[in-house]
This record gives C-alpha cells, structure tokens and sequence, in this order.
C-alpha cells in the first residue's frame, strides 16, 4: 500500500521525468535571459521569452496544455486570436512621430526598398525544402520587425512562432554589428560623406491627416494588413490630435507594458523540446541573418538607384534604415555618417525611411497573408 | 574667425561639455543631447574659444537654435 503510493508520488513528479530535451532547453532560455540581463539585448522581450522556455519544459507542468493550461491560454487568446500584436501596434503608433518621413514622402521608396530582403530570403528559404507559408514566417524576419514576424508567423506557420520570433528579436539586438559591414561594403566613402540638406517643416493638419489618409490607402490596397495598420495609425492619431494625452500616454506606456509581458511568456511558452530541437531551426536562424543583411542591402542599393535621379543627392546609408528596427538602424547610419564626417547629422534623415520601414514590412505582411491564407 | 553652434536636430541637450572660456578644436564633442530617444553628440563646426553657452542641462532645443557662440 504504502509501497505503490509511494510509487506513485514519485512518477507523478515531474523532476524523473525530464528529458534531455528539456536540459537543452533549459539551457537556451537561460542564455536568452543571460543576453538580456548581462549584454542588454532586447530584454523587455528576451527576458520573459527566455522564462517561457523554461516553463514550457517542465514536465507534468501543462502549462501549454491546450484547454487548460496557463501560458496555453495567454498564447491562445493573446495571439491565436491575434490581440496582442495589433495592440503592440497601437502603442508604436502613439509613439511614432511620422515627422521626418512626411518632411520628404519621397523616402517611402526605401522602406520599399529594404522589404526586397524579404522576399529574397523568402525564395531562399523555398528552394531550402521549406514550405511557401513557412517561407514567409522566415522571410518577414528580414523586416525586422519583431510584432509584425509574431503576427505573420502565427497566422502562416504557428509551429515555427518561437524560432523566428526569437532569430527577429536576436538579431533586432545585433543591428549595430549585421549592418555597417553591409553598409560599407556598397557604398563609397565620398558616399558616406554626403552632407543631406535640412528638411522642411512638418506642419500640425499633415500630421493630423496621415494618420487618416494612410489607414485609407493602405487597407484598400491590402486588406490584410488592416488590423496592424488600424491600431497603428489609430495610436498615432491618438498621439498628434493633441487632444487625448491620456489615451497616447495609456497605449504607450502601460497598456504596452502589460502587452508585451503577455507577448513574452506566450511566444517563450511555445518552444518545446519537441518542437524547437530541429535542425530547421538552426537553418531559420542563418535564413533570418541572411533576411536582416539582404534587407539592408537593398535598401542600400534603393538609395543608390534614387540617386540616379536626384538633383540633390541622398545619402545611401540612408536605406539601410528602411529595416523597420526602429530606431537602431538609423541610430546605426547616424554613427556611420559621423565617423566619415563628424558635421553630418543623418539621424532625422535617416528616421525617415526607418518608420516607412514599419509600414513596408506590414505591406509585405499583408501580401504574404493576402496570397497564402 | 569664430562660428555658432546651431542645433543639428530637434530634442534635449542632455549634458554640456565645454565652459565659457574653453578652448575647442573643430570636430570636438561639445554638447550631448537627445534625440528621437537616442543619445548623440554635437561637434563644434569650428575651432576656437566658447564665448557664450545658450543652453543648460535638460533643455529642449528645436532645430537650428543657437547653443553657442564660438570666437
């Protein structure tokens, strides 16, 4: 009697029944939250990713349990039914200030220009034995941008959420060391020194509109990138009405703290052994390399191809902001600029093409979705 | 000689490096402001003595204020 109780007390518990797999597992959330607390990198996202993992290799825990579970229900009703990303995209919107991109509309063509990564990798990722919709999840990593990959992902290929969700923040957090060798390696230096002329003045009533005219073209043209875009853009009116400061505030402060806990736990929680330990992982995170490099590179190239046609020259860097990685990359061209010429502030400049950036990758999103669903 | 120091962008003057009197040389780091959520430096577009600073610690500047007079 006591003999089998015993028995049971001790299969029951989980602790005999982890796997070598689970080890593993334990060991890649704890390297996700070292990066985060040591190296800083991404931490609001890779610290509570990283315990996720954890949590979602423990034995007889169930936390994924589907029904039942905890961390099954945050993932489930947070992004199965695709809330969290939109909301994530409300609090962007509140605190994007669309200014230096409407002080040139020209620089939409290199948010364009960086989303040809994209693509690229998504035929890569084709010819490498993935299927079309996992191809995408894969390619979308190149936009850099962690929300819209979550959304893609779970929506085409929610098996592969965790891989490219992480390779997205991982490599979000290594901007600074993927893009200069890039950069410099397709431009000159006399490119690199090209001093851009000040930009015009934004005034209130353009702010007020673009919010209003982009929801309305955006969504005609690509109906599926209407649940980013319309919290994207209603945050941004939020921000520049002037008039809800506590709404603005809300969307980009609290309610996207609370979010992106949420969004953290659940995208960690879907990494299972089982699951994560494949060696197509290994090959999505060389593919989201090649994405953020390719990205950059044509959005390089973009610069280069407009220059051919302007009267006053743009700097190329520029394009490598078209990444949606806001605002690293153009921190990163900003930097680049003032080691070639220290009386060169690119940063505006370069914020331009960063935040067309975000609506090209929601644009390439929309496609994906549009074509492949 | 001698040159103003204009703001390179809008946002805050973060720190100031440099008093009346100092010495600076072109390209040397003279204000660190913020901008867009990031820090960056402004360099002296001259080189010489600082006459008069303009702004202090916390500042919010616009777009090409005056920060300094550089003689």
């Amino acid at each position: 009697m006591l003999h089998s109780s015993l028995a049971d007390i001790i299969s029951s518990c989980g602790l005999f029944s982890v796997s070598f797999g689970n080890a593993l597992m334990w060991i890649i959330g704890g390297t996700l939250i070292y990066l985060a607390i040591a190296r800083k990198f991404e931490p609001l996202l890779l610290l509570p990713i990283g315990f996720g993992i954890i949590l979602a290799n423990l034995p007889f825990a169930d936390l994924m349990k589907p029904g039942e579970g905890l961390l099954w229900r945050f993932y489930h009703y947070g992004i199965q039914w695709e809330v969290i990303p939109p909301l994530i995209f409300l609090g962007l919107g509140a605190l994007t200030d669309f200014g230096p991109l409407l002080s040139r509309p020209s620089l939409i063509f290199l948010g364009a220009g960086a989303q040809v990564g994209v693509y690229i990798t998504f035929f890569f990722a084709k010819l490498m034995g993935f299927s079309l919709a996992e191809a995408a999840a894969i390619g979308i990593i190149g936009g850099a941008d962690g929300p819209t990959t979550i959304y893609v992902t779970s929506k085409l290929a929610p098996h592969l959420l965790g891989s490219c969700a992480v390779s997205a923040y991982s490599y979000m957090a290594l901007v600074p060391v993927i893009q200069p060798p890039v950069i410099k390696l397709l431009t000159t230096k006399e490119e690199r020194k090209i001093v851009m002329k000040k930009s015009r003045k934004v005034s209130r009533i353009e702010r007020i509109l673009f919010p209003l005219l982009a929801t309305l073209v955006v969504v005609l043209l690509f109906p599926p990138s209407a649940p980013l875009m319309a919290m994207f853009m209603l945050g941004n009116l939020f921000r520049e009405s002037g008039v809800v400061e506590r709404l603005s505030s809300a969307a980009q402060n609290e309610l996207m703290n609370i979010v992106t806990i949420f969004l953290g736990i659940s995208v960690g929680a879907t990494m299972n052994a089982e699951t994560f330990l494949r060696p197509q992982v290994l090959m999505i995170f060389f593919l989201g390399l090649f994405a953020f490099a390719s990205s950059t590179a044509t959005g390089v190239l973009v610069a280069k191809i407009m220059n051919l046609f302007l009267k006053e020259k743009i700097n190329p860097m520029i394009g490598a902001a078209g990444v949606s990685a806001v605002p690293m990359s153009a921190r990163v061209v900003h930097q680049l600029g003032q080691e070639e010429n220290r009386q060169n502030y690119l940063l505006m400049h370069a914020m331009g093409p960063n935040i067309a950036g975000v609506i090209g990758t929601i644009v390439a999103a929309a496609i994906f979705i549009g074509v492949l669903k | 000689m001698g040159c103003k120091v204009l703001a390179p962008m809008v946002g805050k003057i973060v720190k100031v490096k440099v008093k009346v009197g100092d010495k600076v040389e072109r390209d040397q780091e003279i204000f660190v402001m913020e901008s867009m959520k990031l820090e960056s430096s402004v360099f002296s577009p001259c080189s010489g003595t600082i006459k008069e600073i303009k702004v202090s610690e916390g500042d919010r500047i616009e777009e090409d204020d005056l920060l300094a007079i550089i003689e």
